[in-house]
């Protein structure tokens, strides 16, 4: 038997994510009990809370463009064509962050192109939770044949690259620029080709997550007072494994953002009439050399978004874990 | 060669270390003195967070920095190392210390040929050929009683079993010739079969080199015939040393009698209970003021629990122990409990 | 054995289900084919491009020509450049190659000291900073980074700064792995002009994954027991980082190397355009110009082979690696 407080003292300092001393390689304490207990309650730092600020005024934003006073995204004024930000004098005031080449305002693209781009994201992402949560909900408490099947279907998924998968779904699925007939309304097409693409990789999580709980003496108890499997998984299983998807749906919405913007410069998103954050980078790219900031406002409002969701979504996860560890 | 003939290799004087942890500082060393001649084995005995492996570390420097409070005086071979950096302890370390640890299986590199683990101790500190390094290495597994050791050098930890992994691990700390070589419960982890096996390994290595060896286990039974003094720790504390004869038939504190009658004998009838030390270790962050085995200890009086007995001498020399009521001197033979006071 | 068997059969299963799946995406295509490939043809024309294609057949039978076309090198036709997709292929599959490779190269090289340092030095500023920027790195597309490089060295170094303005913007020159696919080599000099700066957008994501976990296994490493044994044998720390931490903690790090080959496919294919390099990403992004369903279905089908079978090369080389995972499955 290992000397118990060595041990244990490592065992914490583990646990505890305390630091490794600099300049050897070793485990040490860091301080005494009430910092480090804080640290775990703590969570969220300024960072966290500059992520759900962030986030907050992206979605506020998004949600209530129609009721701002801005500019209509596709009205053109030839005057701030390829003006920049906080422009020189002559531009019309009001035009705070500038004009695209063709004389459309900014900030209200930027506003309106974050409110579509926030729903691809968030609905694909969406659909890839019920789905891809119900197959790995089912695969991973049933097992056996059922899992097989499910396994089966999600590896298949995965066999091809995502942003490929996207593209050849979106390709398939719009009616096709110039045309007016058959297929769908190319969001739409956006949004199923990315939920189809987020199904394998929160259908696996979820799967991961429901195996290893079902394990638990807490389900096989419920099972053994007769509660039929539905009432289990949804009782039992379900809340335990929501945390890990939430996390990965949060981390998902991020790369779904920045899967909108390769199929934007792939020319696969929405009509370029339509503003979004991936949209009016394809599009602005031409005009890197005249007006860069075309193409990186609205590449700007990308990374800080995705930069909050990782953020975030690394946080719930955390805390979640910690919960684990405490089983 | 020693500098210094006539002190001893390695003297320990009021060593503590204390770890800060969130509940505060745990003391799993408190004031441990001793002192070990070249050729001499001690054996520390105590059971699990009695401080005998931080112990061990601390005499070789190997805890953590941070977070770690040292106290006391380590000298070896007249320097004091108590206080020495890992950077100036690197030169004592393969070289003039050695030690084995517990686990073989986790003590050696997995994705290592074991040849190579043996070569590079030999290379670290010694300026030789690759040639030579390899003809030691083999020529110490033969020492160490490994079969077929040219065949071993080019093998993985895990193609191997657990005693010749074990035996392994001591060729390494022999490869530059120690003067003081630590085993840090080196048979804990083995089959009883393979344990007598490298024990005996041990032992004759150390007659061979005139090793100082300091042997850590909890298993009184282990030092039984292999040490010269035993050192009996709990909760941080010596609680008793003696040359081992005069331990196992003249022993004082009534830890040790428990420890002795814990240890199964296989000429017991079988579903014999197995003797066990009823209760807990103390919580070393705050102790008990008084004796701290006395929560346990089944002579226990008022006194013992309100006044922390001294180490005090024994009738025969180098026996000290650590207790208001030691058990009567009667010799006590190593057989099952009889449930009486002996 | 009996393993290799077992995962052979997978693979063959995955691949035959991704095609067929790459396959059935044409055929779900609504609308008529041949109206969009060939818009501008004559009846006869849009007749014999149905023929050719097997629309005129069952499902199954389609599928059963297509693939063995496609196994016998035949990818289809461009129709609107009368092109063989095969000759387009040949062309563009070594630029992208490259590309991913050098990307890889580039990610590794730079992640595997970090990781390593911040290891070693864990929870110290160094580490913090560099771990923030890490995560700052995730955050950041690498066609964000692909499009900043280009303005910041095409338009504001260029004039000024040597040897980094001089990197190229947009172009290609040809390289080494050419020549293995039947085109004209070139030389390295301008090859890597051309291939710097879209190598380098594509690195800046996999550094970060591959430094965190390196870092992450390293910590894990480095508590372990065999560590404090080597320690006792007075090993410097910097021989034992790398000669006993580093190795058992970078499997998982090679593997999700070799996994992330896939990943980088849809990065490479928006930098390839940001480039203007003739990858197979320029070409998709021409084929849905052009909305030549055939060629693009020979692509994603391309794409779906060779990733699966990474996979598989990556699955088995982990198992090989690891003589501890060898020993575990005893």
């Amino acid at each position: 038997m290992p000397d118990e407080p060595l041990q244990q003292f490592v065992g914490q300092a583990v646990d505890e994510g305390r630091p490794v001393d600099p300049g050897t390689i070793e485990i040490s304490a860091v301080t005494t009990g009430p910092e480090v207990r804080r640290l775990r309650k703590k969570g969220l730092g300024i960072a966290g809370w500059l992520s759900i600020g962030w986030i907050t005024l992206v979605v506020g934003l998004a949600v209530l463009a129609p009721v701002l006073p801005l500019d209509d995204p596709k009205d053109v004024t030839t005057a701030i064509a390829r003006r920049g930000p906080f422009a020189d004098a002559g531009t019309a005031s009001g035009h705070l962050l500038g004009g695209d080449f063709n004389g459309r305002d900014m900030l209200s693209r930027l506003i309106w192109g974050g409110r579509t781009t926030l729903v691809v994201a968030t609905l694909s992402v969406l659909i890839g939770f019920v789905l891809g949560g119900l197959l790995g909900l089912i695969g991973g408490y049933f097992r056996g044949w059922v899992d097989t099947v499910v396994s089966l279907l999600l590896d298949v998924l995965l066999a091809v690259p995502a942003v490929i998968l996207a593209l050849a779904l979106v390709t398939i699925l719009r009616t096709q620029p110039g045309t007016t007939s058959g297929g769908l309304d190319p969001e739409l097409a956006l949004i199923l080709a990315l939920g189809v693409v987020s199904i394998p990789v929160l259908g696996r999580i979820t799967r991961a997550s429901t195996l290893s709980w079902s394990e638990r003496e807490f389900v096989t108890a419920a099972r053994a007072q007769g509660a039929k499997h539905r009432r289990v998984i949804v009782r039992e299983v379900l809340p335990n494994v929501l945390p890990a998807m939430y996390s990965i749906a949060l981390l998902g919405i991020a790369v779904a953002i920045v899967a909108e913007g390769t199929l934007a410069i792939l020319g696969a998103s929405v009509e370029p009439d339509t503003p979004t954050w991936g949209n009016m980078i394809a599009i602005g790219r031409i005009q890197l050399e005249r007006a860069p900031h075309i193409v990186f406002e609205p590449a700007l409002m990308i990374f800080f978004t995705v930069l909050a969701l990782n953020f975030l979504g690394d946080a719930i996860r955390a805390l979640f874990d910690v919960r684990e560890g405490a089983l | 060669m020693s500098e210094h003939p006539g002190i001893p290799l390695l003297e320990v004087t009021d060593v503590a270390t204390g770890f800060e942890t969130a509940r505060g500082l745990v003391r799993s060393v408190d004031g441990v003195s001793f002192s070990l001649e070249r050729g001499h084995t001690i054996g520390i005995v105590g059971e699990s967070g009695s401080g005998k492996t931080v112990l061990s570390r601390s005499i070789m420097g190997l805890l953590p920095h941070k977070g770690v409070v040292r106290s006391g005086s380590i000298r070896f071979d007249g320097t004091e190392i108590g206080e020495a950096s890992p950077k100036e302890m690197r030169k004592f370390w393969g070289d003039a210390m050695a030690m084995v640890f517990q686990d073989p299986m986790t003590s050696l590199n997995p994705v290592m040929k074991i040849g190579r683990q043996i070569t590079e101790a030999i290379h670290t500190h010694l300026d030789v050929t690759k040639q030579f390094a390899d003809e030691l290495a083999v020529s110490l597994l033969e020492s160490v009683r490994v079969p077929d050791p040219e065949r071993r050098m080019g093998e993985y930890p895990h193609q191997l079993s657990g005693g010749l992994r074990q035996r392994i691990c001591i060729a390494i700390a022999l490869a530059c010739g120690p003067q003081l070589l630590l085993a840090d419960e080196p048979t804990t982890a083995l089959d009883v079969t393979v344990q007598a096996q490298v024990l005996d390994v041990l032992a004759q290595q150390q007659r061979e080199r005139f090793m100082a060896v300091i042997l850590v286990t909890h298993d009184l039974g282990v030092v039984a015939g292999r040490a010269d003094d035993v050192l009996v720790m709990y909760a941080g504390q010596v609680v008793e040393k003696a040359p081992t004869a005069t331990l196992f038939r003249h022993m004082k504190m009534p830890y040790t009698e428990a420890l002795l009658r814990s240890i199964p004998k296989l000429t017991e009838p079988s579903h014999t209970r197995l003797a066990a030390i009823p209760g807990r270790p103390p919580d070393l962050v705050s102790p008990p003021p008084g004796c701290r085995f006395a929560p346990r200890c089944p002579y226990a009086q008022d006194k013992c629990r309100e006044e922390m007995p001294p180490l005090v001498d024994g009738d025969t020399p180098g026996h000290q122990f650590r207790c208001w009521f030691p058990v009567g001197s009667t010799p006590v033979s190593i057989g099952p409990s009889t449930g009486e006071i002996a | 054995m009996k393993t290799v068997a077992r995962r052979l059969l997978q693979l063959v299963v995955v691949v035959l289900l991704s095609t067929l799946f790459a396959f059935s995406l044409l055929r779900l295509f609504p609308g008529d084919a041949a109206d969009a490939t060939i818009p501008y043809g004559t009846a006869a024309q849009k007749a014999q491009f149905r023929k050719d294609n097997g629309l005129d057949k069952p499902f199954l039978e389609q599928y059963g020509t297509w693939l063995g076309n496609l196994l016998q090198g035949d990818f289809g036709k461009d129709y609107q450049s009368n092109t063989q997709v095969a000759d387009k292929l040949e062309a563009a599959l070594p630029v992208s190659i490259a590309l991913m490779l050098y990307a890889q190269i580039i990610a590794l090289a730079v992640a595997i000291p970090l990781g390593v340092f911040t290891a070693y030095k864990v929870n110290t500023k160094s580490d913090k900073a560099i771990n923030a920027g890490a995560f700052a790195l995730l955050a950041l597309p690498s066609f964000v980074l692909a499009l900043a490089l280009a303005f910041l060295v095409g338009v504001k170094w260029k004039p000024d700064i040597p040897l980094i303005g001089q990197l190229q913007v947009s172009g290609y020159s040809p390289g080494w792995l050419e020549p293995l696919f039947g085109q004209p080599g070139g030389d390295l000099g301008p090859h890597i002009a051309t291939m710097l700066l879209p190598a380098i957008s594509l690195a800046a994501g996999l550094i970060a994954v591959y430094m965190r976990l390196l870092r992450s296994d390293m910590i894990a490493t480095l508590q372990e027991n065999f560590i404090t044994m080597a320690r006792a044998k007075g090993l410097t720390d910097r021989r034992i980082l790398w000669r006993h931490a580093f190795k058992p903690s970078s499997l998982t790090l090679l593997t999700v190397a070799g996994l992330n080959f896939g990943t980088l496919i849809g990065g490479a294919l928006a930098v390839e355009i940001i480039f203007q390099i003739p990858g197979l990403g320029t070409l998709i992004y021409q084929a849905i110009n052009a909305r030549q369903i055939v060629e693009l279905q020979s692509y994603i089908a391309i794409i779906a082979i060779g990733y699966v079978l990474i996979n598989f090369v990556v699955d088995a080389l982990y198992v090989v690696l690891d003589p501890r995972i060898r020993r575990s499955h005893a």
